[in-house]
């Protein structure tokens, strides 16, 4: 028998300037083959997380995607990659990755130091891949510091 | 500043179109499994044993049940990305099995991964003709 108890984190603690300036932001412009495809097997991660560079690549492999098979029609796939290039990151090295993992980025890495490797292990969380496990507003592009709770599971 | 969008209803409006029913969809993956096996007629157990059985051809995704649980009718959750799935039975979730390119795509890519290949006519014919007899939660 597993109890959860989430523990809010206060935004005092987070809510550093440079992480305010630094939340990613869904483009005003939203493709829906976007969403709907690169949002079924996991959130639909905003497109200025990685460069276009990145993004060409990742839509050149979709076959082996990270393990997985995410293949998709080439119509659709031409669609989704115009707009991934279009909304990349404009901010350089911050936002590559040579893994292709967002994860990878330094953006991330720094934005996410001061979470626990046993946050990252929990079973509410179980992915790095898995945002809205912290971030509560992530299905609607929202990652604002202040809407973060990190969840504990305690056996 | 931060901008606040209304994800589902650009997918809402993308289901809405070319509907068929499961049913359609059994009857037209029977009748291609008839052209190399005649008589061909769909079977709901036959399903079942295709949805439970352990393939083992990858670590993290060796059955269906890995990210669709071995309830069909009751909703999973992707067993990497731990992103829920809405239950696969169209009586729990009168979504699925109602529009050909995406059961296509989806076959395509599950049974590439989890069976190792791609599934034939009958075994699509036989799973649907399952999860149809599933009933609802």
């Amino acid at each position: 028998m597993m109890k959860v108890k989430a523990i809010l984190i206060c935004s005092a603690l987070l809510a550093s300037g440079s992480l305010l300036a630094d939340g990613p932001r869904m483009p005003r412009e939203i493709d829906k083959t976007w969403i709907e495809e690169c949002g079924s097997c996991h959130l639909a991660y905003p497109p200025s997380l990685l460069t276009a560079d990145n993004w060409r690549r990742m839509m050149g492999g979709l076959d082996r995607h990270f393990g997985s098979n995410a293949s998709l029609d080439a119509a659709s796939a031409a669609k989704i990659t115009a707009f991934l290039e279009r909304n990349a990151s404009t901010r350089g090295q911050r936002n590559a990755s040579s893994t292709l993992r967002i994860t990878d980025t330094p953006w991330f890495v720094r934005e996410h130091d001061e979470v626990s490797p046993a946050a990252w292990r929990d079973p509410n969380v179980k992915s790095a891949a898995n945002c809205a496990a912290c971030h509560r507003g992530a299905d609607r592009g929202d990652y604002d510091d202040d809407d973060i709770v990190i969840p504990v599971t305690r056996r | 500043m931060f901008r606040l969008i209304a994800l589902p209803l650009g997918i809402g409006i993308a289901l809405a179109a070319h509907a068929e029913t499961p049913t359609d969809l059994v009857a037209r993956y029977a009748q291609q499994a008839a052209s190399s096996q005649p008589g061909f007629s769909a079977s709901a157990e036959r399903g079942r044993s295709f949805f439970v059985r352990k393939w083992n051809v990858t670590d993290k995704m060796p059955d269906c049940a890995s990210c669709h649980t071995e309830r069909p009718d009751r909703a999973g959750s992707h067993v990497i990305t731990a992103k829920p799935i809405k239950p696969l039975a169209p009586a729990a979730n009168p979504e699925r099995f109602s529009k050909l390119a995406k059961v296509e795509k989806w076959f395509r890519r599950n049974c590439t991964e989890v069976v190792g290949r791609e599934c034939s006519a009958a075994e699509k014919a036989d799973l649907i003709e399952f999860l149809v007899a599933t009933g609802g939660a």
